[in-house]
C-alpha cells in the first residue's frame, strides 16, 4: 500500500471510530480538525512558492537571515538542537561534483504526514494549504519530526528567550515554517520572498497556485519544475525550478 | 484434576525488601531525572533535532512490546487450554499491566510538554496511528484487569466461564496492540529504516520472546521470595521449549526483515549502514541483538539441559538483546540521514546528510531504568498484597 493510500485507509477507519463514539468525543474531533483561526482563510486559495535555485547565489543566506529577524530563532550556539525553520541546502552530484544552494524549509504539502500522524491535531493544515503547529496542543511527542520527509521540523531543546508575539514558541513544542502566516494574513508576502527581492536574486516567488491569474501559477504552467521527493506523494506546495 | 491454589507472598523476607528498596530507588531517580529534562528542556539529553527519539523511547518500545508477550502463559492456558500453564496465568496478567504501565510513564515522562498528558487524553486525532495506540494501550489495562478480575474472584474465578471469553479477547488484543506498536515506525514513510512490511509479524516475534524472557527471572525471583521454586522439571523444560521457539521466530523475521531491504535497491543506503558501516549501531546488532539475544541464547536453551539457571541466563540474553534491538531499529533508524535528493551529496547547517552523533545522557538511562523499575515495583508490591502465585506449580 503506497503512503497516501495508507492514509484514506487510517480516515476510513477514523470515520468508523467517530461514529462509534459519544457525541462529545465527536465533537472534539471536528474541533481539532476545524480550527480556522480567521475567517478570512478559504480552501479556494493555495499558497506555495516556485523557487528558482538558478538565482541562488553561491553562500547567500538572505532568506535564512530574513526569516530569522521576522520570528525570532537562530539566536543560539547548539547547530544540534537549536531550531531552524529554513535552512540553505546545499546538493552535490558526487560525480561531476557540480553543486546547488537551495533554501528548505516546510513544503506546507498538501497531503502532510507531520498532520497524519500527529496525535493531538496540534500539526494541522490550514484550509489555504498552510500547514501549521498549534503550540497550546502540541504535547512534544516528537512523532511530527520523525515523519517529516523534508527534515523540516524543530524541536525547541530549551527555553525560549523574547519571542515575537506572532510567532509565539515554547519549550517542549516542536516548530517550523509557518510561510509568515502573520504576514500572509495581512496581505503581505513571507519575509524569505521578501528579502530575497529586495536584497538578493529574486528567487524566491510567493502566490496562489490555484489562481491561473498569478504570476506563480503561470510560471509552474510554463516551465519545467521539480518537487522534492514528490515519489513520497505528499504533494509539497513548493516547486523548484532549475535544479 | 486437583483445584489450583494461590498465595501471595505472605512473609517478605530481608531480601524482598531489600529488592523492593533498589526498585523503588531507581524509580525515584528516574522521576528526577524526567523533573530535570522537563525543567532544562531536552538539552539536558543526547537527543537532538535529527534524533528526537532517544533512549526513553528505547526502553518504552521495549517495555510496551514485552508487555503484550508477558500475557503468554495466560494466553497458553485460557486460548489453547493448556492446563499446565494455569498456574502462572494471574502473574501473567499482573506482568503484563506491570511492564505496559512502565513504558508508559517512560513515554509520557519523555514528552516535551508531560504537564499536557491531559491534552493527549482528551483531544484525538483519528488518522494518527499514535491516538489510536493511547486506546489500545488503555484498553489492553482495561481488559487484562478485568481477566485477572475473573480469574481471582472467588464467585466467577470458580469456573472458566468468565476467564476463557476474556481471555480470547485479551489474547487478541495483544496481538493488535504489538502491530499498532511497532506501525508507529512502520507510517514513517520519511525513514528508510522503517518501510517495511515485515516490521509487523517481527514485533510479534519480538514480543513473544521478550514477554516470555522477561517473566522468567520474575519467576524465579518470586520463588525465592516463596522459598520453593515456581518452575521445575517438566514445566521448567516447557518454558525453555516456549523460549527458545520465540527466540528462534524473532531471528528468522530480523533475517527476512533485512533481507527483503537488501532486495529491494532504494534500502541498500541503510542496510549497509546497520549492517556494515554503522559502528557502534552495526555492533550493537550483530553482537547485541543477533548474538545475545539470539543465537548464544538459543544455543543455550536447545543445546543443555534445563536448569533454572541457565534458564534465567538465558532470559537475561534474550532481554539485553531486545534492548539492543529496539536500540538499532529506533536510533539507528534515525541517525542515518534522510534521502531528500536521491543519488546527491547534501550538506546544510542543520546537518543534512551526515549521520548524527547521538549518546545518550545519564538522564535518559536514568528514566528508561526507571520505567522499568517501577514495573518490577509493581509486580513486587503486586505479588505480595494479592494471591498472584500458585502453591504448587511444581509437579
Ligand atoms: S514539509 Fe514536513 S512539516 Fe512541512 S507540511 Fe510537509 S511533512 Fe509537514
Ligand atoms: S510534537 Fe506536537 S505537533 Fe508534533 S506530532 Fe507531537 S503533538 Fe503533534
Amino acid at each position: 500500500m503506497s503512503a497516501p493510500d495508507r492514509r484514506e485507509l487510517l480516515r476510513g477507519l477514523a470515520g468508523a471510530a467517530t461514529i462509534a463514539l459519544a457525541p462529545g468525543v465527536t465533537l472534539h474531533v471536528f474541533e481539532a480538525q476545524a480550527r480556522a483561526p480567521d475567517q478570512k482563510v478559504s480552501a479556494k486559495t493555495r499558497w506555495g512558492m516556485l523557487i528558482d535555485v538558478g538565482k541562488c547565489g553561491d553562500g547567500c543566506t538572505a532568506c535564512v537571515e530574513a526569516c530569522k529577524t521576522e520570528n525570532g530563532w537562530g539566536g543560539g550556539t547548539r547547530s544540534r538542537t537549536d531550531a531552524q525553520w529554513i535552512r540553505a541546502l546545499t546538493v552535490r552530484d558526487p560525480k561531476t561534483k557540480a553543486a546547488v544552494t537551495l533554501p528548505m524549509m516546510c513544503q506546507h504539502c498538501a497531503n502532510p504526514p507531520c498532520v497524519d500522524v500527529c496525535p493531538t491535531g496540534a500539526s494541522f493544515r490550514r484550509a489555504d494549504g498552510i500547514v501549521l503547529v498549534d503550540k497550546h496542543i502540541c504535547i512534544g511527542c516528537r512523532y511530527c519530526v520523525m515523519a517529516c520527509p523534508y527534515g523540516a521540523r524543530s524541536f525547541v531543546h530549551e527555553a525560549v528567550t523574547d519571542p515575537k508575539p506572532h510567532a509565539p514558541r515554547g519549550k517542549g513544542t516542536v516548530e517550523s515554517c509557518t510561510l509568515c502566516v502573520h504576514r500572509i494574513d495581512a496581505g503581505h508576502e513571507p519575509a524569505c520572498a521578501e528579502a530575497c527581492a529586495d536584497r538578493a536574486g529574486g528567487a524566491m516567488l510567493f502566490g496562489d497556485l490555484n489562481d491561473p491569474d498569478s504570476e506563480i501559477a503561470k510560471r509552474v504552467v510554463r516551465y519545467r519544475t521539480v518537487k522534492v521527493r514528490a515519489d513520497l506523494g505528499c504533494d509539497p506546495g513548493v516547486a523548484y525550478r532549475n535544479l | 484434576m486437583a483445584r489450583l491454589v494461590f498465595r501471595r507472598i505472605e512473609q517478605p523476607g530481608r531480601e524482598y525488601w531489600a529488592g523492593l528498596g533498589v526498585l523503588a530507588v531507581l524509580a525515584m531517580v528516574g522521576l528526577w531525572a524526567a523533573h530535570v529534562m522537563e525543567l532544562e528542556g531536552h538539552v539536558v539529553t543526547g537527543m537532538t533535532n535529527r534524533v528526537v527519539w532517544g533512549l526513553p523511547h528505547v526502553f518504552a518500545v521495549f517495555l510496551i512490546v514485552a508487555a503484550s508477550g508477558a500475557l503468554n502463559a495466560a494466553s497458553i492456558a485460557s486460548v489453547f487450554g493448556q492446563a499446565d500453564y494455569k498456574p502462572y496465568a494471574r502473574l501473567s496478567g499482573l506482568i503484563a499491566i506491570a511492564l505496559l504501565a512502565g513504558g508508559l510513564a517512560v513515554l509520557v515522562l519523555d514528552l516535551g510538554r508531560p504537564d499536557r498528558l491531559i491534552v493527549a487524553m482528551t483531544r484525538y486525532n483519528f488518522a494518527s496511528i499514535f491516538a489510536w495506540n493511547i486506546f489500545l494501550y488503555v484498553g489492553f489495562v482495561a481488559i487484562v484487569a478485568a481477566y485477572l478480575v475473573a480469574m481471582m474472584d472467588r464467585e466467577l474465578g470458580r469456573s472458566d466461564r468468565w476467564s476463557k471469553p476474556i481471555g480470547w479477547l485479551a489474547f487478541l488484543w495483544r496481538l493488535v496492540l504489538t502491530t499498532g506498536t511497532g506501525s508507529i515506525f512502520g507510517w514513517l514513510v520519511a525513514r528508510e529504516a522503517y518501510d517495511a512490511a515485515v516490521l509487523a509479524p517481527l514485533f510479534i516475534a519480538s514480543s513473544l520472546a521478550l514477554g516470555t524472557a522477561a517473566s522468567i527471572p520474575i519467576l524465579a525471583a518470586c520463588g525465592r521470595a516463596l522459598g520453593e521454586p515456581l518452575l521445575a522439571d517438566d514445566m521448567l523444560s516447557r518454558w525453555q521449549r516456549l523460549l527458545a521457539i520465540f527466540v528462534a521466530a524473532t531471528l528468522y523475521f530480523t533475517a527476512l526483515h533485512h533481507l527483503t531491504n537488501l532486495y529491494a535497491s532504494a534500502h541498500h543506503g541503510i542496510e549497509r549502514f546497520l549492517l556494515l558501516e554503522g559502528g557502534g549501531i552495526t555492533q550493537l546488532f550483530w553482537i547485541g541483538q543477533v548474538g545475545i539475544g539470539g543465537v548464544l541464547p538459543l544455543a543455550l536453551l536447545l543445546l543443555s539441559a534445563p536448569t533454572m539457571a541457565r534458564l534465567n541466563l538465558a532470559a537475561i540474553m534474550v532481554l539485553v538483546g531486545g534492548l539492543a534491538q529496539f536500540y538499532v531499529v529506533i536510533i539507528g533508524g534515525q541517525v542515518y540521514p534522510q534521502t531528500l535528493f536521491p543519488g546527491m551529496e547534501i550538506t546544510s547547517s542543520f546537518h543534512d546528510g551526515e549521520i548524527a552523533p547521538y549518546r545518550a545522557s545519564f538522564y535518559e538511562l536514568a528514566l528508561g531504568l526507571g520505567g522499568a523499575a517501577f514495573a518490577l515495583l509493581l509486580i513486587g508490591i503486586g505479588a505480595a498484597l494479592l494471591p498472584f502465585l500458585p502453591r504448587h506449580p511444581a509437579r
